[in-house]
């Protein structure tokens, strides 16, 4: 999804981790919808979907070899690389899904360190929405990420109208209003990877032979 | 340029039998392969240290080296790797120079952090000072094979005062070293630092990994003023499994691959390969894939393959090892028309 001007350099990159299951997924309409409205707040901003679940097998895969394969380190590029992640998940048994874990699990530490984040969570009912606050809140506050005041959450019951109710609606802009004002007052991402911040990070040999 | 190989000692259930080695078979099985790797004609034999099961790989590797030292002449022992963050470097210093001596002069050592978390606490170390541990124990161990009296104080150890490690290196040069690291730069940049090799892993990660970890190395070598970055001192991992042809390799491989420990259970043989150095297939094979490590890699010293690994019967492995022959006879006369 490019919501900037074709042949223009975009000036934002937002990443929608989108960690649905199903085609159409409830979860993944959000992201988009998210994802959206954050471009439209901003203006000229590339939005990069990264879908888990096609890369299910090779977020395992990674847990267990302790390195992604060449897909996921694409994707992972994506979301570390972008000015703002939107990361949405539906609730399973009471908290994130394991595969949405699991993909910021095998992110390295630092990874996200001061990257404005918008967290979103689908669910069959209202009663789950606080998934967001107990859950996703303090997994993106252990990440250093910098996440918006507004969270959204869409049960089953948003979904009537199309494009969400008037209550989803005006509560996805102002999450995505939160993000843009975020995105503006900071510098543009660094597009360097992890390699690129572990030697930035290392200092000089002789600082390490003193330390 | 140095063809050899590296075992990891693992005791592992051959998966096609359900049979497990002893630990006895395994050293006696170490023992026979480093044997075999010197009479088809490889330069190096590499063993790692480890401190638990299920590895039967020496927790000092000189008690091993030193065996096969007096029961070959040629191949060059080394290690793959020795533990820098909990060996006391004073140790280390004192058996690789008396193993120096054994071997006259035919050895050499990787130094590597290890990643097992809980081998550190044994030892009175923590595996969140990997880092520190690695550059400070190194720094001491410099010093105790060039400086006949040392005074020292540090972080992680007891200070010395006058102290002087024996035996002395023979004819007074110290053994070389490499640096091991899969992924940090760290590593790289110590060995850069003081104009040692840097051998990458190589085994679990990409290639476009290795490729920067190794640029990053030429580079800093070059900028310490030890040569030009080209000349850098440069070792590769690898691991292969041959056949005749290439469906015989993966099928006899096959379930080794997908019960190997590290990987085991996680990716598809199909997919390792694609993304690793592993090579799955005949010799040519082998051969083509090997050469091809240094478009990314450039020249480079030594190659080291793993080949005795997740169970692999001894027998296989000395099948192995024949063919190995065969494939580093081919390699020799492609790096050295490369050289030419």
């Amino acid at each position: 999804m490019t919501l900037h001007v074709a042949g223009r350099e975009p000036s934002h990159r937002i990443a929608v981790v989108s960690a649905g299951l199903s085609d159409p997924s409830s979860t993944r309409l959000l992201a988009d919808l998210l994802g959206s409205a954050t471009a439209a707040a901003l203006g000229n901003t590339e939005v990069e979907v990264v879908e888990l679940r096609p890369l299910a097998h090779a977020i395992t895969d990674a847990l267990l070899t302790g390195f992604p394969n060449s897909e996921l380190t694409q994707a992972i590029g994506t979301v570390t690389g972008a000015d703002a992640v939107i990361a949405v998940t539906p609730v399973f048994s009471a908290s994130y899904s394991g595969l949405f874990k699991s993909f910021f699990d095998i992110l390295e530490n630092g990874a996200l360190d001061g990257t404005p984040v918008l967290v979103g969570a689908t669910a069959g009912t209202a009663r789950h929405s606080l998934v967001l606050e107990h859950a996703l809140r303090p997994l993106f506050g252990y990440l250093h990420a910098v996440v918006v005041p507004t969270a959204v959450f869409a049960a089953s019951e948003d979904w009537g109208a199309s494009g969400g109710s008037d209550a989803l609606r005006r509560r996805i802009d102002r999450a995505a209003g939160e993000l843009a004002a975020l995105v503006e007052s900071r510098p543009a991402a660094g597009r360097g990877d992890q390699f690129d911040r572990d030697i930035a990070a290392m200092g000089s040999f002789e600082d390490l032979l003193g330390s | 340029m140095e063809f050899g190989i590296f075992t990891v000692g693992d005791v592992t259930t051959d998966p096609t039998n359900g049979r497990t080695p002893t630990e006895h078979e395994r050293i006696k099985n170490t023992v026979a392969i480093a044997l075999k790797a010197e009479e088809i004609g490889l330069d190096v034999f590499a063993t790692g240290e480890h401190h638990n099961p299920p590895f039967a790989a020496p927790a000092s590797p000189p008690v091993l080296l030193a065996h096969i030292a007096a029961k070959t002449e040629r191949i060059k022992l080394s290690t793959s790797t020795t533990l820098i963050t909990t060996n006391d470097p004073v140790r280390i210093a004192q058996d690789y120079a008396y193993l120096q001596h054994l071997a006259d002069g035919r050895m050499d050592l990787m130094l590597g952090r290890g990643n097992t978390g809980p081998v550190y606490p044994w030892f009175g170390k923590d595996i969140r000072e990997g880092i520190p541990l690695a550059i400070e124990n190194y720094a001491l161990l410099r010093r105790l094979w060039r400086e006949e009296n040392v005074d020292w104080e540090g972080k992680f150890r007891t200070p010395l005062q006058g102290f002087t490690s024996t035996p002395r290196p023979l004819d007074d040069v110290p053994p070389f070293v490499w640096h091991g690291s899969i992924r940090s730069p760290e590593i790289a940049e110590q060995a850069a630092y003081y104009g040692d090799g840097f051998f990458s892993n190589h085994i679990f990660w990409p290639a476009s990994h290795t490729a920067r970890m190794v640029d990053f190395y030429r580079q800093r070598f070059e900028h310490y003023g030890h040569g030009k970055a080209e000349d850098a001192i440069v070792g590769l991992g690898g691991q292969v499994y041959m056949a005749k042809t290439h469906e015989q390799a993966v099928q006899e491989f096959r379930p080794y691959f997908d019960n190997a420990p590290v990987y085991g259970h996680g990716p598809s043989l199909e997919e390792f390969t694609r993304e690793t150095p592993l090579t799955v297939g005949t010799p040519e094979e082998v051969v083509e894939r090997t050469l091809s490590f240094r478009e990314y890699a450039g020249n480079y010293q030594r190659q080291l393959f793993l080949v005795d690994h997740a169970g692999l019967p001894l027998t296989a492995v000395l099948k192995q090892l024949d063919l190995l022959g065969e494939v580093v006879a081919e390699l020799r006369k492609h790096t050295e028309e490369a050289a030419a």
